[in-house]
């Protein structure tokens, strides 16, 4: 995968040689002005629900390994 | 049943509508079509028929306890507790789904073969790939295994798999349709559009997927709701191709449909001439920084704990995150999440990201400029017709280049739109393949461009189809071309 990574770098630095400094970067291509919807309270996804797609639920939560292993 | 699956879905709705033929067994018999799917073109269908008009919905929208796996291993037996707003509506509009599709592994693709369920194929010749990653959808249509689809696109993940497969593709305005819902890839280049058999079957689907929703703050609708396009002649209107557009890169075969489209635009009365776009031969530089980038960061949610596949080990939460993306996700998933982490990491960002966002202001610049003295700007959708499967796997920067045409409108956040523009030979020989021929407007012209692409679709009147695909091409009244270019 080293390989295909540099080849793909490679075509990519094409842009590096492109003179863009006083050019502004996009990263969002349409004008948006207060795209915020009202903040009012509504149902949030049922506890269970949420839970239901979880490898591995215990005690109505999300349940992990521990961050450090167990000596 | 065969007369009701010939139907267009526009046709079949106004029969529905006239009281002419029942809603139930219209349903039942794309029911009973998807069943025969011999391209692996669905990875899931329900039990019943659906109730209403059936659309096949590509497997990255979230429809609730429908499994959605947008192709991906880590995903496999994920049941989404809600539904995408582009399927809600489309129920709202009375369509009903009538399976998932298949796509790339995550939208990451440009021939199907990034599944990890195994590539869609292509119903024109089996042995070749139906594009990517909207391949399901474009092989389930183009194959009369759905009357209309679904899919996503963002670098051209709608357009190329519809010119491969013969059939139209529609990547609307950035922000027309919602995303809610819709497994992210690259946020700000991913948008929702239709695959279907005809120009106003596209605008149908449009109408009914568009609009804003206060789920998807960057979703905008469209200024007012598309109707069917009816246009017959393209007189008054200015096409540019690109100067810069590379004729070598494109096959012989694809080239000369497009001069061919390109005369019969003349033929319709409309204007053409060259005009430049000198940053459109860097979209795909600056798109495989870009939407990796974004990639590595939508991507960073599938970590095993809250929903997907967990792999088994007995090690810390590190390894078992490490374990879970090691073995959920395919290679071309990894190679982009590397792409996307080393451009956005401290010390390559300007050079990379920063740049890349540069170029997309040049590339949106470019566009501009045109459109002040153009109404469109066209170009061949793919440089090539369909690949062999495989052809093209072990070389990800030549699969990146088929993308060559698609990714600039996708930078710009503009709407084009792919349509059959004829069949050409592929290299080496063999059965000929379609072709497609791509239009792009300004942002928001989708009227306009619908009602163009209609105008050239009656003249080219494409009346190939895949050999045994249960649906004649033409039903329309209004088509008044020879034909001549399809005998598929």
């Amino acid at each position: 995968m080293a390989g295909e990574l540099s080849g793909i770098l490679e075509h990519v630095d094409r842009i590096a040689e492109l003179d863009l400094d006083e050019v502004p970067p996009t990263s969002h291509v349409v004008e948006l002005e207060n795209a915020l919807r009202p903040d009012v309270p509504h149902e949030s996804l049922d506890r269970d629900v949420a839970l239901r797609q979880a490898p591995d639920p215990a005690n109505g939560a999300f349940r992990a390994p521990s961050p450090q292993a167990e000596e | 049943m065969a007369e009701l699956v010939a139907l267009t879905v526009a046709a079949a709705a106004a029969r529905i509508e006239a009281g002419e033929i029942s809603r139930a067994e219209y349903a039942e018999a794309w029911h009973e079509a998807a069943g025969a799917d011999a391209l692996n073109a669905y990875l899931w269908r329900p039990d019943s028929p659906p109730d209403g008009i059936p659309v096949a919905v590509k497997d990255i929208f979230c429809v609730e306890g429908v499994p959605t796996t947008a192709g991906s291993r880590i995903l496999e037996g994920y049941e989404p507790p809600y539904t995408a707003t582009a399927v809600r509506k489309l129920a709202e509009a009375g369509f009903d789904n009538l399976g998932k599709t298949n796509m790339d592994e995550f939208a990451m693709g440009s021939s199907n073969e990034n599944s990890a369920y195994g590539p869609a194929l292509n119903p024109w010749d089996r042995s070749r790939v139906p594009g990517g990653s909207s391949g399901g959808s474009a092989a389930v249509v183009a194959g009369g295994l759905a009357p209309c689809a679904i899919g996503t696109d963002t670098g051209g993940s709608i357009r190329q798999p519809a010119s491969l497969c013969g059939i139209v593709g529609l990547k609307p305005t950035y922000g027309a349709i919602s995303r809610y819902g819709m497994i992210a890839f690259a946020s700000s280049l991913d948008q929702c559009g239709p695959l279907t058999r005809d120009v106003t079957d596209a605008a149908l689907l449009l109408g009914a997927l568009q609009g804003r929703d206060p789920c998807d703050s960057t979703s905008i609708g469209l200024p007012e709701a598309p109707r069917p396009p009816e246009r017959e002649d393209l007189g008054g209107l200015r096409f540019a191709v690109p100067a810069e557009l590379s004729r070598d890169a494109i096959e012989p075969g694809v080239r000369e449909v497009f001069e061919a489209t390109l005369a019969r635009i003349e033929e319709l009365g409309g204007e053409l001439a060259e005009a430049p776009l000198p940053h459109a031969e860097h979209g795909i530089s600056a798109y495989y920084v870009i939407a990796p980038a974004e990639a590595s960061s939508n991507l960073a949610r599938y970590d095993g704990v809250r929903y997907g596949m967990r792999a088994e080990s007995s090690g810390d939460v590190i390894e078992m995150y490490e374990r879970t993306r090691a073995e959920g996700f395919g290679p071309e998933v990894k190679r982009r999440i590397m792409l996307g982490t080393y451009a956005l990491s401290s010390g390559y960002y300007e050079a990379y990201y920063g740049q890349a966002q540069k170029v997309r202001t040049k590339i949106a610049g470019d566009f501009a400029a045109a459109f002040a003295e153009f109404d469109f700007v066209v170009t061949p959708t793919s440089p090539s017709v369909a690949f062999g499967l495989g052809e093209k796997t072990a070389d990800p920067l030549a699969m990146y280049l088929n993308d060559f045409f698609t990714v600039p409108m996708s930078l710009a956040g503009i709407p084009a739109i792919s349509i059959p523009a004829g069949l050409a030979e592929p290299p080496g020989g063999g059965p000929r393949l379609p072709v497609g021929f791509q239009i792009a407007a300004p942002a928001f012209g989708e009227q306009k461009l619908l009602d163009a692409a209609y105008a050239l679709e009656q003249a080219i009147a494409f009346d190939a189809k895949p050999s045994g695909a249960p649906y004649a091409r033409m039903d329309g009244t209004k088509r008044t071309g020879t034909g001549g270019q399809g005998d598929g």
